[in-house]
């Protein structure tokens, strides 16, 4: 019905010129043009505008003589970029606490709704439910205290291992840097395994109870059922939220970083937002931030615009 | 499941298991915040030297409460807090609702161009130092409204408001429309109505952003006076911790002991309200997230 509207609206303009076609639209949506006026204001002034204020990565820019009065540098910044002896460093704790978070973080709370799921009694699963959305509702601040807390020498955690291990010396855990990523990460977990899980759960209320119905007649075990009739019914949402984390693999959660790490934890904790948030914002080497915040964003299309099409190529589902 | 099923014994073990992991899962979740609440009751002294889990208060005391409740930054970040919370909030709603009204116009030829627009400033942002040097240049730095303009829309949220309109009939719309119901009265009178589950979902989120939010102050404030409760927080919580790691297990001091008090029962004033909020919207999770997970 819409399309055949929309097309039979489309071929009837079509015999119209352009100028018509655009008073005949501002006409008719005045006033959703009238109401979306604010919306613009806000997408030009903090969105686009701030995106004009990048050219600053390629000049030295003085705070006091402003983008116009400032120099022009070309590239300078970003070959400085490459040759700070912190730059692969950072690029590379970017990559692994991603990959480390793809490989734990995404599939746990499919793994958690999954479980969730063949919970029968109705009740159980709601109260658990509501447990574990709990956390996502604690601040980063109060999380990263309680984390800190919890590591500290005399902590639980410590606590707990020295209690199974004896010879446990019970160092605060999150001065050593081979812990951080693991730390970081578990407690990503802990945080948002419930409501990460809420989309699954939702998809798999969707799932026509016949086809469980039919597995069960055909001998279906329990596990088979759950691999062979919810997996498959969950596989387009994983898909769409694989290729928006994949996209993303070069964003890290830079505010729980600068809560958690510390100098003796950068060697893996130090990625590219909290060196650009150090370096470029509070040391005021403005050009540089900008320039390695260009850096970010070329990389993190070219991986996005890569991944989907990748799926797009060899599955049915994709972004766009 | 509506499968009517012989239980047989490898059933009853998965379901065993099953639930045992869940159930030490949910307790895990829940342990942390008890943990505070619990510390937050205790005699100050008691916390000394403490290791290992607190199931009950170690010792019975108000003291810490007593403390806090005297500290004046409490005070001065809770009411800011409330400030960012109430007037950010409406500020979103208001510009999410008529974002995601205006890009849901199928018939405008202008609106699909606009949103592509839109949703290319959710890939292309080039961090920091552009955004900070726009709110100064914007004469924002310092000021209240730069911790409320900034992030006024989502997005994300406003491509999921869209989603949703548009799976309300559009039959509703046009009988409006034939009735000569103008662009307000079909977004307040008939749409809004039809997606209350998504627009509680989103309201939520704003007002926990809000609450929680304490990154955006910490690079655009410069007056105390104006500080959220969680940049209060981090100072207590994170800077101080940071300065006191240097001479660990040094020194035993009161004073040091009292301070770990006091951080359970910041952490539970600022928590609590919050935490006491999402049981009320916890009902529309699953139907205003559904729509989220529509592709943009």
């Amino acid at each position: 019905m819409q399309m055949n509207n929309a097309q039979a609206l489309l071929t009837r303009k079509k015999k119209q010129s352009l100028g018509q076609r655009l008073i005949r639209e501002f006409v008719k949506y005045k006033w959703v043009y009238v109401l979306m006026i604010p919306v613009l204001a806000y997408y030009i002034l903090f969105k686009y505008l701030p995106m004009t204020k990048m050219v600053i990565a390629f000049q030295d820019f003085n705070i006091f003589r402003g983008i116009e009065g400032s120099k022009w540098v070309g590239l300078d910044n970003f070959i400085k970029f490459f040759q700070l002896k912190d730059c692969w460093r950072i690029i590379r704790n970017t990559l692994l606490l991603n990959l480390w978070s793809i490989l734990f973080a995404f599939p746990a709370p499919i793994v958690f709704a999954l479980m969730l799921n063949e919970v029968q009694y109705k009740r159980t699963k709601k109260v658990m439910q509501t447990v574990s959305y709990m956390p996502h509702f604690i601040s980063m601040v109060v999380v990263c205290g309680l984390i800190r807390n919890f590591c500290s020498s005399d902590g639980v955690i410590n606590t707990i291992v020295s209690f199974f291990n004896p010879a446990w010396n019970s160092p605060n855990l999150l001065d050593r840097s081979e812990l951080y990523r693991t730390i970081h990460i578990a407690s990503g977990v802990w945080q948002n395994i419930g409501w990460d899980s809420i989309i699954y759960l939702a998809t798999l209320s969707g799932i026509d109870p016949q086809l469980y119905e039919a597995a069960y007649i055909d001998g279906a075990s329990r596990m088979k059922r759950i691999i062979h009739v919810t997996l498959p019914g969950l596989t387009p949402i994983i898909i769409v939220k694989l290729i928006m984390r994949l996209g993303n693999i070069f964003d890290v959660a830079r505010e729980k970083i600068l809560l958690l790490y510390n100098p003796l934890t950068y060697e893996t904790a130090d990625t590219i937002s909290t060196y650009m948030y150090r370096y470029g914002l509070l040391e005021s080497n403005y050009s540089m931030g900008a320039a390695v915040g260009v850096f970010n964003t070329i990389i993190s299309i070219t991986i996005l615009v890569t991944v989907n099409t990748f799926f797009r190529r060899f599955t049915e589902e994709s972004l766009w | 499941m509506a499968v009517v099923e012989r239980k047989t014994i490898g059933d009853r073990a998965f379901n065993t298991v099953n639930i045992a992991i869940l159930a030490v899962l949910s307790l895990v979740f829940v342990y942390p915040m008890w943990h505070c609440l619990m510390a937050s009751f205790s005699e100050p002294t008691s916390l000394i030297g403490l290791k290992g889990l607190l199931w009950k208060p170690n010792g019975f005391s108000l003291a810490g409460y007593k403390t806090v409740l005297q500290n004046k930054n409490i005070y001065i970040g809770y009411g800011n807090t409330l400030f960012y919370v109430v007037v950010g909030t409406v500020v979103n709603m208001v510009l999410t609702i008529l974002g995601g009204y205006c890009i849901s116009r199928r018939g405008s030829m202008l609106m699909r161009p606009l949103t592509l627009l839109i949703v290319f400033t959710m890939y292309v942002d080039f961090g920091l130092v552009p955004s900070f040097l726009n709110i100064r240049d914007l004469s924002l730095y310092n000021s209240r409204w730069a911790l409320i303009l900034p992030g006024a829309i989502s997005t994300y949220n406003m491509i999921v408001l869209r989603t949703a309109i548009y799976a309300v009939p559009r039959s509703l719309e046009e009988s409006a429309e034939i009735d000569g119901a103008s662009d307000w009265t079909i977004m307040w009178r008939i749409l809004i109505p039809c997606i209350k589950a998504t627009l509680a979902v989103i309201a939520l989120g704003y007002v926990v952003g809000h609450w929680n939010s304490w990154f955006g102050a910490s690079i655009y404030l410069r007056d105390r006076t104006k500080f959220p409760l969680q940049l209060f927080l981090q100072e207590i919580l994170i800077a101080n911790s940071q300065s006191a790691a240097a001479g660990e297990g040094s020194s035993v001091d009161g004073f040091l002991y009292m301070d770990e008090l006091l951080k359970y029962c910041t952490i539970v004033i600022s928590t609590v309200p919050i935490l006491c909020a999402y049981p009320f919207v916890q009902k529309y999770f699953v139907s205003g997230m559904m729509l989220g997970s529509v592709k943009g």
